[in-house]
């Protein structure tokens, strides 16, 4: 099943852009042969003697006359993983509104530095409009490598440039990868040039990058676009609610609050043309029916009793302007658009102007010109319901219309102080909030595995494993390793017999509070005797929270051989008593769910078999 | 029709190898299902912002997938707005045939608006000179229309991928009180927010179809199962070769006496009138096949069988300028 990936590039033709897009469009058959003859003679006229692959989406006669792009070039193209939107932009700064354009939809945000010339301004505005708009994946393609013979110090001097500016971004995942566009080294294939990159080429990259926690699946927001009436003799007296599923998953019988109304009703069915459907999610266009006979209109938003946007007459924004005949200044009046509602708001007081280049702040300006960015504060006429941008690109942006001309002349990312963010400390103080409810809202439910075996048997590497699958593909985990325990929380106790069964208690309550909240709990524990496994799995039972117990079977003869921590030297030294296995006891477990023996080898395939265990645990 | 949510349960790539094979499943759509929520996201905020819409309707395949989506946008009830049809007279009958089939079907009221009325009227002059075409007497009619629907927002089915003029068009894109298009002076367009904003007398042209590629709309008419018309297959048909494209011999073309007509297995990738849209050779007679066919094609559908698109380099930007689709 293909995923859509939506990236956002800029730069100039000096960066070989150009170059490398042609690559990976031609490659993968972005282009057809009659675009690629056209362009090439057109190329030819103009006494070039590369082909410019500008010229594919150069459309307007305007650009073709002054031989620049002054839009947002859109290029499609797909391989059997995935299918890519490329919104391309030209770099300059006057094309910052065409930028920030690219990248609000942007998955992925891939920037080229000419390895000649290093980390430039361009390439740090470009970073900081990335990060701004919230695109969640960069990729810093370092590119002309074959112009500096390929040199590895010069890539890594160029990658701690960059990591220093990013430093002061928002950005989570960076990618770098050294490349030539024109000879093709690492953009489909490997480069045979660089031996020592390790990672992957441009397109398997891109083809692999992980996009599945991208969206907001916590937070349910259900903006009502349309509402859906109908008498057919089918459906005599059907209302239903039309919106797309901003953030968070929505599912049948789930309790809503209506905003701003603040009525509350209950999901009946989320419906599609093609039927019901038991879960709703971002992006999807659904219709949702309601219990109650309540008034929704166009511009209210379904949220969750525990979970709702901040409703407010005054939005924090950081604005980019984009309108080359006025310019932003304080008490002027505008529309803002935000989700599916319009409201009259007045730019009320300019913080300051920031540079784009170097994140400086200028507190003396006055008014924003085009493509300039700054942070705001707008006065409503009408509350907006909001969220921060950081956590809902849908509901934390808006653009801004000139009433007089109708023109769209700037566009504003939301800031939520945590003062007034609902979401999601709410939860948390909240007992009357269900398990189920709050799994509901959440999209997870949590629970425990307690690893036990002896020291050095391979327990925390195993449930560092099982929690790294976990949290790459969205899903919440936390290793609680006993040896960290007794750093912090079970500072204060030893290896008695009885502090070591107050050592388990301490890690099984506090496991038991992480599954409760919908978090996977994974306990790396010895835990020797059985009556103090029983005892975990026992509160955990009690409190009706999925439990199970993997025994890490390695014998003590391989423990020992490893010895990893020195241990069992010591040990055997006489300088650790009590240690279990050499003078205390390790009670093997007589009811495990399941026992990871000599036989299961790698660590791999270990991880999936305690997978293939919380799949059916977790259910 | 298809299953429209699809939860998967593979893990995603790019896991560690410990996700190999299990995993709980998480919330993805694939392409054509993140393509069509999009789309259906336009209808409706379209139908909740403009009082009266209409839907450019030719019965090419575009313009029936757009069709498909606003019946789902607005399911159960119905499509909110009527469809029209600029008919030039010189229309492939098949295609005629199934759009007054297709409309019905569908429930939808269709208003069809002809290039004929303005001739005979006076109000636009055709050019009666061998090889010409009524491609460019669309534009005044098409206006005529718009104004005497009083239409706000007209849908098209254009895709940004088909023609560059197009790729640079946005969604929602302005028209002034003449239908004209301002390249230069377009609206930046963000996250999904579309401005709906104009004057009385203005319009806005709106292209709920911008991101979906040929091979898109192929797929999705195969996985929802949609009826087009039979031409789009590979059939035999009379045909002749001009300008180095096979044109199909109908009431509306004939070729020049020495040039020679002959039968061959052909389809048409694209519909426009029958005296400029050529068709290609092909045996893909089913919908699997034009997907695979599709898929391999090195040639870009207007490139290979559109004329009206050879004019020069700039013919479609100049014809969107005056308010040709």
């Amino acid at each position: 099943m293909p995923e859509l990936l939506r990236l956002a590039t800029a730069g100039s033709v000096d960066d070989g852009k150009s170059t490398l897009i042609g690559r990976l469009l031609y490659d993968a058959k972005g282009i057809f042969e009659d675009q690629l003859e056209s362009i090439r003679h057109t190329s030819e006229q103009r006494g070039g003697t590369e082909t410019d692959l500008a010229l594919l989406t150069d459309g307007l006669r305007a650009e073709r006359e002054q031989g620049i792009t002054i839009d947002v070039a859109y290029r499609y193209f797909a391989t059997p993983k995935r299918k890519f939107i490329i919104a391309d932009t030209p770099g300059h700064t006057e094309y910052t509104r065409n930028m920030v354009t690219g990248a609000s939809n942007a998955h992925l945000a891939l920037i080229l530095i000419d390895a000649r010339k290093g980390v430039i301004e361009q390439t740090r505005r470009h970073a900081f409009l990335s990060s701004m708009l919230g695109v969640p994946h960069m990729v810093v393609c370092i590119n002309k490598m074959d112009l500096i013979e390929w040199d590895q110090e010069r890539y890594e001097r160029i990658k701690s440039d960059f990591m220093e500016f990013a430093a002061r971004l928002n950005v989570h995942d960076i990618t770098f990868i050294p490349v030539s566009a024109l000879l093709g080294d690492n953009v489909v294939q490997r480069s045979e040039h660089m031996w020592w990159y390790d990672g992957s080429p441009l397109l398997s990259h891109l083809e692999s990058v992980y996009i599945g926690s991208d969206e907001n699946f916590i937070d349910p927001r259900f903006p009502v676009q349309y509402v859906i009436r109908s008498q057919t003799p089918e459906n005599p007296d059907f209302r239903g609610y039309a919106g797309t599923v901003a953030s968070g998953v929505l599912r049948p019988g789930d309790d809503v609050l209506v905003m701003p109304t603040g009525t509350t009703s209950r999901i009946a069915s989320i419906l599609t043309a093609d039927g019901e459907v038991s879960e709703a999610f971002p992006p999807m266009s659904v219709v949702i029916t309601l219990d109650d006979d309540i008034a929704v209109s166009r511009g209210d938003i379904l949220c969750r009793p525990n979970n709702r946007p901040s409703v407010s007459h005054d939005i924090e924004a950081t604005v980019c302007w984009m309108d080359e005949r006025s310019s932003l200044a304080e008490g002027r009046s505008y529309l803002l658009k935000h989700s599916t509602r319009t409201v009259r708001a007045t730019a009320q007081t300019l913080h300051y102007r920031l540079d784009v280049n170097g994140l400086h702040r200028d507190e003396t300006a006055s008014k924003l010109e085009l493509n300039e960015v700054g942070r705001l504060t707008f006065r409503c006429t009408e509350p907006l319901l909001v969220d921060d941008y950081t956590t809902n690109r849908s509901t934390g942006s808006f653009i801004i219309i000139d009433p007089t001309t109708n023109g769209t002349v700037g566009a504003g990312v939301i800031r939520v102080l945590a003062t007034t963010h609902a979401s999601p400390n709410v939860v948390r103080h909240d007992g009357r909030l269900s398990r189920l409810d709050r799994a509901a809202a959440l999209g997870t439910s949590g629970g425990t595995v307690l690893f036990t075996g002896l020291s050095g048997a391979g327990k925390s590497t195993l449930a560092a494993g099982v929690e790294e699958a976990f949290v790459r593909t969205g899903r919440p985990a936390f290793l609680l390793d006993g040896d960290n325990l007794r750093h912090g929380l079970n500072a204060d106790l030893g290896f008695s017999d009885q502090d070591r069964t107050e050592n388990v208690r301490r890690a099984g309550e506090v496991a038991a509070m992480f599954a409760e909240a919908g978090t996977l709990a994974l306990i790396a524990l010895i835990c020797p005797f059985e009556e103090d496994r029983l005892l975990i799995r026992t509160l955990h039972e009690q409190a009706g929270l999925p439990f199970a117990e993997v025994f890490v079977d390695t014998s003590i003869e391989e423990c020992e051989r490893r010895d990893a921590k020195g241990l069992y030297a010591r040990a055997r030294a006489g300088q650790l008593p009590g240690f279990t296995g050499i003078d205390s006891a390790y009670e093997v477990p007589a009811h495990p769910d399941l026992v990871v023996g000599p036989d299961v080898e790698s660590l791999p395939e270990r991880i999936s078999l305690v997978l293939r265990l919380l799949d059916d645990l977790l259910r | 029709m298809a299953t429209r949510v699809v939860v998967d349960s593979d893990p995603p790539d790019g896991v560690p190898p410990a996700g190999a094979g299990t995993g709980t499943g998480h919330y993805r759509l694939s392409h054509l299902r993140a393509l069509e929520a999009q789309s259906i996201h336009i209808f409706r905020e379209v139908a909740a912002e403009f009082e009266r819409p209409t839907l450019l309707f030719s019965g090419g395949k575009d313009s029936i997938v757009m069709l498909h989506l606003a019946r789902k946008a607005f399911w159960p009830a119905p499509v909110p707005f009527p469809v029209l049809h600029v008919d030039t007279g010189r229309n492939f009958d098949e295609v005629l045939e199934f759009r007054d089939r297709h409309t019905a079907e569908a429930g939808v009221r269709l208003v069809v608006a002809r290039v004929q009325d303005d001739i005979d009227a006076g109000r636009t002059v055709e050019d009666t000179s061998p090889g010409a075409t009524r491609n460019r007497l669309q534009t005044p009619t098409l206006l005529r229309a718009i104004e005497e629907g009083r239409h706000d927002a007209v849908f098209g089915g254009a895709r940004r991928d088909e023609e560059k003029a197009r790729a640079k068009e946005r969604i929602f894109s302005f028209r002034d009180e003449f239908g004209q298009w301002d390249p230069k002076n377009q609206r930046p367009e963000l996250w999904n927010l579309y401005n709906a904003r104009h004057n009385k007398g203005e319009h806005i042209r709106v292209f709920p179809l911008s991101n979906w590629t040929e091979l898109d709309v192929w797929n999705y008419i195969g996985e929802e199962g949609i009826d087009v018309p039979p031409i789009y297959y590979a059939h035999r048909r009379e045909v002749f070769e001009r300008d180095g494209m096979l044109m199909a011999v109908t009431e509306h073309l004939a070729p020049e006496a020495d040039v020679p007509v002959f039968e061959a297995k052909v389809r048409f990738r694209t519909v426009g009138d029958a005296d400029c849209t050529g068709c290609v050779e092909s045996m893909a007679e089913n919908v699997d096949l034009v997907i695979t066919e599709v898929a391999g094609t090195r040639l870009t559908e207007r490139g290979a069988t559109r004329a009206d698109d050879r004019i020069s380099e700039a013919g479609m930007e100049d014809r969107k300028r005056e308010g040709y689709f």
